[in-house]
Order: structure tokens, then C-alpha cells, then sequence
């Protein structure tokens, strides 16, 4: 196995990840060997069921590949306890879901604050961290409001800063305009593009919309049926 | 997670379905109150008994006689081995310096007359030690104890007050004249000394009888009190009598007694001896040892603190039983906090994949249902805890409004000591966690990629 270079925040090699249903295995992800850069916008293009967000899952560390191994700066995911995969998951990467998944029971502040409880920040600073990251996605006002009360771009923008509260390394956003329409979802794009230049965050975008991809992203992975087809630097 | 991120998240969570955790916390609630009602009737009743045995002072007396009272009487059984050892003063002192031994004492008795506005009456008359002031029938008189160990006074039976005067109370303060037999060694003078308490000493043709004679004489008492019942209640009958004078002044006395005519039968009369003394212990632990060392001294031992050990016993047995079925109700309410956490997991299934997600490792998970479980735990035990004092109470009352519709005295059947309600809460917790157990390792095991998957 070859030693991740240096450079690389995410480094997949033979990646695989198969779901045995009765006879049949369902091969979601099959042998992909893919790295992403530092500070990269990579977006993983392909159709519905074509093995993205299985990817994207081995990537957080939420699942483990069936073979192959997932480098996540210099550090093999498939060696890391459960509880050091959580504390991976607390403080390296962040989340962004299609379907929002703001805790419905929980106001805004709570929201953002859970990740910073998890990992056991103290309650005095989080209260600014929490601010602060609502301010970054403009909603500072809304500290007090349930998801409910929230439009979709809203309520995406909250779960950003949620992911971001913590201040990952690498965003890991799974079709995180899918349940918008362009208007608002171009919003939340302006904000990924934000994070990648203010931040310096390494970003992977699982996306079905090809012209989103063509023009916030910096590379372009092509997947169907869980293999990568096309891997390129965008013209 | 921190402990009171955890508490802050359970509370959060439970207010979420307030009407279901209610109803669940409530279940507990009174699993825990009908826990509490039942253990706090065992406790009262052990209680009250505890305080009557105690106050009765059966358990913490030894009684004390020659080792073949009655033998002497049929002479063709007299052993040729000599006399049984007597009970004699000096026998006495020696049991009194045994270790945990309060008071060694005869249960001096003697029939006599006592005259009250000159009227004769006969009646029998008994001596009082001062460790029975504790007694519950001094505790509830008409007036007052003894002042002193050597007060000439004198505490009447109702029975005997009502003979006296119609209004009884009047008869407090007023004085008795006891006219009694006394013996009075025929050949030493020495003991005139002692019967300088008495008022007035008449000495004339005494009856001789081999070591003493018996000479009438007179003292006044005070009346200071009048008891209804008789002390030391529970040895059958033994101390029926109707005036109680306290021992020093029965002792000093030297009337005559019933023994004494054994003791003349039996031919040791020179020395004063008792028929049996009463020794008092400190606690009734302190039984055994002081019995042994008696018998040790070659005397004949009794005491009730077998009875008392059987008593315990049952009472340890009653309140398991109590416990038992006062648990059945707690047991019913685990596992409504069972179902309720279940439940709580099939609807924040997304939830849990969330919190994964973001950074939650399983232990954080399982904490979080656990937490609700004890946050349940503790509000149930608490609640359980007053609503079970406060049945406690009610069954109290109405038993006592029983008692009081048939004329006895009320008493206190139910008491919540401090340790059954930290105690009660502490189980309510421990049996909550429990319940907890199993939804919180299922909550924990839930994967998240499948609790994410878009629907
Ligand atoms: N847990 C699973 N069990 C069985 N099949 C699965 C599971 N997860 C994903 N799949 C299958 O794997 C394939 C890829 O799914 P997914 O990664 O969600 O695709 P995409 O995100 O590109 O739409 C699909 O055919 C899906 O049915
Ligand atoms: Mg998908």
C-alpha cells in the first residue's frame, strides 16, 4: 500500500463497498481509487443510485468499505477504533445532508451547538462559536427559531454552519441543493465557495446537477454505477 | 459528553413528548409510592412495637432465682448436696457490677392495710424500681413518678383511687398511713437503724418465728400519682397490685413478705436473701452475656430476648414481603419506561444517525437514552416518594379515626425515615437505568448510514 502524499487531505485507493441482498451483491461502490487535494472543490457527479453517497459515506468514516482503504490526511480510516472514528467525525470533517436533518425539537443555536457539546467544548465558548457561525451563513437573527420556522435555504444554511461550527478541515456535503430550487440553491453554492476561499476548506460535493458542478467546483468525478468513469480538472 | 449536557439534553428531549413521558414518569411515580406506603407501614409497626417492647421492659430484664425455688418444700426430695445457693445481698452486688448491668433489684410485695381519712382498706403493695419510670404506665398518669429513690410516696392503681374517692384527682397530695408487719431480727438490734423512715415504730409482743420477729408498724406516704394500668405489663398478672412505693422505701421497710416464710422453711433465715431479683440491661444485645455470667453463679436465669430475636425476625419478613409487593407496582412502570424509550428510538432514529454524524460516538449515544431513563428515574422517585408518604398518612389517619371511633388510643403506624426515601428514590434510579439498558444499547447499535438514508 502506497503512503499518501503530503498534499492530498483525501486519499481513497481500491475502494470498495458491496451490499449483499439475499443471492445478489450490489456492488454500491466498486474499486475507486480517488484523491482529493487540499483546499479542492471536488464534485462527485452521477446519476441517482449510481453509488455516490456510498462513497461519501466511506469518506466520513459513517461506513466502512468492504475492501480498500480511505486516507484522510495521512491517517488510514479503516485502522481507527469506533470512538476514534467518532472523534474523526466530531473534528475533522463536516456534514451537509439533501434533507437538511436540522433536529426538528431543537431551536437554531441548539442545533449548531450540538456538535460542540459532542465534542465537549466548554459551555462558555460556545455560545460565541455558535453565533459566529450562524453570522457566517446569515442568520445570527434567528438564534431562537425552530427548523420549522425556516425556509429550505434556511434551513440549509443553518446545517452549514453546523457542520462548520466545529471548524473542519473538509466539508463533505451530500446533495446539499437537492431539495431547493436554483435560487436558493445557487445561495448555498455561493457559500461553499465561500468556506473553500475564506476557510481554506477542502470540499467534496455529491451533486446530480452537472451545471452546478461546471461552475463552483475545481474537479469534476464522474461515477456510475459505483465506478469512476471520468476524473478531471474542469475546462 | 459532559454530565450536564447529558442532563440538559434528557430534559430537553423528555419535554419534547411531554404527555408520554409523563404518563411514563407518573407509572413510576406510583410504583414507587406504593413501595414507599408499604415500607413505611413495616417500619411504623416495627416502630411502635420496637417503642412499646422497650418502654414494657421485657426485653432488656433478666430474671434471676435460686436454681430449685420450689425444691425445698417436699422434703423427701432434698437433695443431700446441700441448700440451694441464695439469692443473698452480697449475690446481688455481684450482678450488679457486671458490665452493661443498670440496676439489680427484688420485687419486694406484701399484703397489707393502709388507711386513707381512717378508713382500713387491705391491699397488696408493691416496690417500684427506678428504671421502670420509662415504663408506658408511668408515662400516662394521673400526676407525677417518685421524686426520689427514698421519697416515702406512694402511686395508686385507678381501681384502688376510685375506692379511695370519687374524684381521684383530689386524692393527689393527700397521705396514706400503710400499717405493716416487719421483721425484726430477734437477737441483733442493728437493723432499728434502717426503719427510721417510718413514722412512727410500735414494737411489742412480736410474733417469734426461729430467726425473727414480726412487729407491726406504721408509715405515711404522699400520693403523687395514679397510673391506669400496671407497670411492667406483660408478665402476666405478676405485679397486680394496687400501691406502688419505690423500692429504697419498700426495702428499708423489712415488712414481711410471702418468701420470707419459705425462707423459714427452708432454715437460713438469718440472712436476708430474695426470692428472685430482676436485673436490668443496658440494651437488649447485652442479654446473652450478662445471662451467661449469671448462670455462671450458679443461679436460674429467664428472659424474653429469644422472644424478641423471633420478633425481629418477622418483622424482617414482613417488610420483604411489604417490599415485594410493593415492588410489583415499580416493575410494572420499568417497563413502561421500556416501551416509552422503544418508542422514543423508532421515531429519533434519524436523530441518532444524526447526532452520529456529527461527531456522537455510541457511548454518547447510549448516555443520552440513558440519561432520559434516569432523569425519569428521578423525577418518579421523587413524586413516588410524597405521594407514598402521603398515602402513608392517610392509611395513619384512618386507622387512627378507627381507634378513636372505638375508644383506644391512636398510634403511628406509618413513618418514612430518611433512609427509605433516599433510599426509595436511589432504587427508583437504579431500577430506571435498568429499563434503560436495553433501548439505549439499541439506540447505540443503530447504524447511521441506514438511519440517514433519504425517504
Ligand atoms: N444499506 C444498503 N443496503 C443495500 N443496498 C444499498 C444500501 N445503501 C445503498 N445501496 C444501494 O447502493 C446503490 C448506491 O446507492 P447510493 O450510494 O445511495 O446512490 P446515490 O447516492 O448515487 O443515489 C443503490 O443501488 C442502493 O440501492
Ligand atoms: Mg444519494
Amino acid at each position: 500500500m502506497t503512503t499518501p502524499q503530503d498534499g492530498h487531505a483525501i486519499r481513497a485507493e481500491h475502494v470498495s463497498r458491496h451490499f449483499e441482498m439475499g443471492e445478489t451483491v450490489i456492488r454500491a461502490v466498486d474499486d475507486i481509487t480517488l484523491e482529493v487535494v487540499r483546499g479542492e472543490f471536488l464534485a462527485l457527479l452521477g446519476a441517482s443510485g449510481s453509488g455516490k453517497s456510498t462513497l461519501l459515506n466511506l469518506l466520513a468514516g459513517l461506513d466502512r468499505p468492504t475492501s480498500g482503504a480511505v486516507f484522510v490526511e495521512s491517517r488510514n480510516l479503516a485502522e481507527m477504533s469506533p470512538l476514534e472514528l467518532a472523534r474523526y467525525r466530531s473534528r475533522t470533517v463536516g456534514m451537509v445532508f439533501q434533507a437538511f436533518n436540522l433536529l426538528p425539537r431543537m431551536t437554531l443555536e441548539e442545533n449548531v451547538e450540538l456538535p460542540l457539546r459532542l465534542a465537549e467544548i466548554d459551555r462558555a465558548e460556545r455560545h460565541a462559536r455558535v453565533r459566529e457561525a450562524l453570522e457566517c451563513v446569515g442568520l445570527a437573527g434567528r438564534l431562537a427559531h425552530r427548523p420549522s420556522e425556516l425556509s429550505g435555504g434556511e434551513q440549509q444554511r443553518a446545517a452549514l454552519a453546523r457542520a462548520l461550527v466545529n471548524r473542519p478541515s473538509i466539508l463533505l456535503a451530500d446533495e446539499p441543493t437537492g431539495n431547493l430550487d436554483s435560487k436558493t440553491g445557487l445561495e448555498v453554492m455561493n457559500l461553499l465557495d465561500e468556506f473553500k476561499r475564506g476557510l481554506g476548506m477542502t470540499i467534496v460535493m455529491v451533486t446530480h446537477e452537472a451545471p452546478l458542478a461546471d461552475r463552483y467546483a475545481d474537479r469534476i468525478a464522474v461515477v456510475a454505477d459505483g465506478k469512476l468513469v471520468k476524473d478531471g480538472v474542469r475546462q | 459528553m459532559k454530565i450536564g449536557d447529558l442532563a440538559e439534553l434528557a430534559v430537553r428531549n423528555l419535554r419534547e413528548a411531554l404527555l408520554r413521558n409523563s404518563l411514563t414518569t407518573i407509572g413510576v411515580a406510583v410504583g414507587v409510592a406504593s413501595l414507599v406506603a408499604m415500607l413505611s407501614l413495616g417500619v411504623g409497626l416495627q416502630q411502635f412495637t420496637n417503642k412499646r417492647l422497650a418502654n414494657s421492659g421485657l426485653f432488656n430484664a433478666i430474671f434471676v432465682a435460686p436454681r430449685t425455688n420450689f425444691a425445698g418444700f417436699i422434703r423427701g426430695n432434698h437433695a443431700p448436696a446441700a441448700h440451694p445457693l441464695p439469692l443473698t445481698e452480697a449475690a446481688r452486688l455481684e450482678m450488679a457490677k457486671l458490665p452493661g448491668v443498670v440496676q439489680v433489684y427484688p420485687e419486694i410485695r406484701f399484703i397489707t392495710e393502709v388507711r386513707f381519712n381512717h378508713i382500713p382498706y387491705t391491699t397488696v403493695v408493691s416496690s417500684v424500681p427506678s428504671s421502670d419510670r420509662n415504663d408506658v404506665a408511668f408515662q400516662k398518669m394521673q400526676g407525677r413518678f417518685f421524686t426520689g429513690l427514698d421519697a416515702d410516696e406512694a402511686i395508686l392503681r385507678m381501681g384502688f383511687a376510685h375506692q379511695l374517692s370519687k374524684d381521684t384527682a383530689s386524692l393527689i397530695g393527700r397521705d396514706l398511713v400503710l400499717h405493716y408487719a416487719a421483721r425484726e431480727p430477734l437477737t441483733a438490734q442493728t437493723e432499728a437503724n434502717d426503719a427510721g423512715t417510718s413514722s412512727a415504730a410500735n414494737s411489742s409482743s412480736g410474733s417469734s418465728s426461729g430467726g425473727f420477729s414480726i412487729v407491726p408498724k406504721t408509715t405515711k406516704l404522699r400520693i403523687v400519682g395514679i397510673v391506669e394500668h400496671q407497670p411492667g405489663e406483660g408478665f402476666g398478672g405478676f405485679r397486680d397490685s394496687q400501691v406502688y412505693i419505690p423500692l429504697h422505701v419498700a426495702q428499708t421497710l423489712q415488712a414481711t413478705q410471702v418468701s420470707d416464710l419459705q425462707q423459714m422453711l427452708q432454715g437460713h433465715s438469718r440472712q436476708r436473701t430474695y426470692a428472685s431479683l430482676t436485673v436490668r440491661v443496658k440494651t437488649s444485645a447485652q442479654v446473652p452475656g450478662v445471662e451467661k455470667e449469671i448462670k455462671k453463679m450458679g443461679f436460674r436465669t429467664f428472659s424474653l430476648f429469644d422472644a424478641s430475636r423471633n420478633l425481629r425476625l418477622l418483622f424482617a419478613l414482613l417488610d420483604l414481603l411489604l417490599g415485594i409487593f410493593g415492588s410489583l407496582a415499580l416493575a410494572v412502570a420499568t417497563l413502561g419506561i421500556v416501551n416509552t424509550l422503544v418508542m422514543a428510538i423508532l421515531e429519533r432514529r434519524r436523530e441518532i444517525g444524526v447526532l452520529k454524524a456529527l461527531g456522537a460516538a455510541d457511548a454518547d449515544v447510549k448516555q443520552i437514552f440513558f440519561a432520559e431513563a434516569g432523569v425519569m428515574g428521578v423525577l418518579g422517585g421523587v413524586v413516588g416518594v410524597g405521594l407514598g408518604w402521603f398515602i402513608g398518612r392517610m392509611i395513619n389517619l384512618g386507622t387512627n379515626y378507627y381507634l378513636h371511633q372505638h375508644k383506644l388510643p391512636s398510634v403511628n403506624i406509618s413513618a418514612v425515615p430518611w433512609w427509605l426515601a433516599l433510599g426509595a428514590i436511589a432504587f427508583a434510579v437504579g431500577v430506571s437505568l435498568a429499563a434503560g439498558i436495553y433501548p439505549a444499547a439499541r439506540a447505540a447499535k443503530l447504524n447511521p448510514v441506514e438511519a440517514l438514508r433519504y425517504e
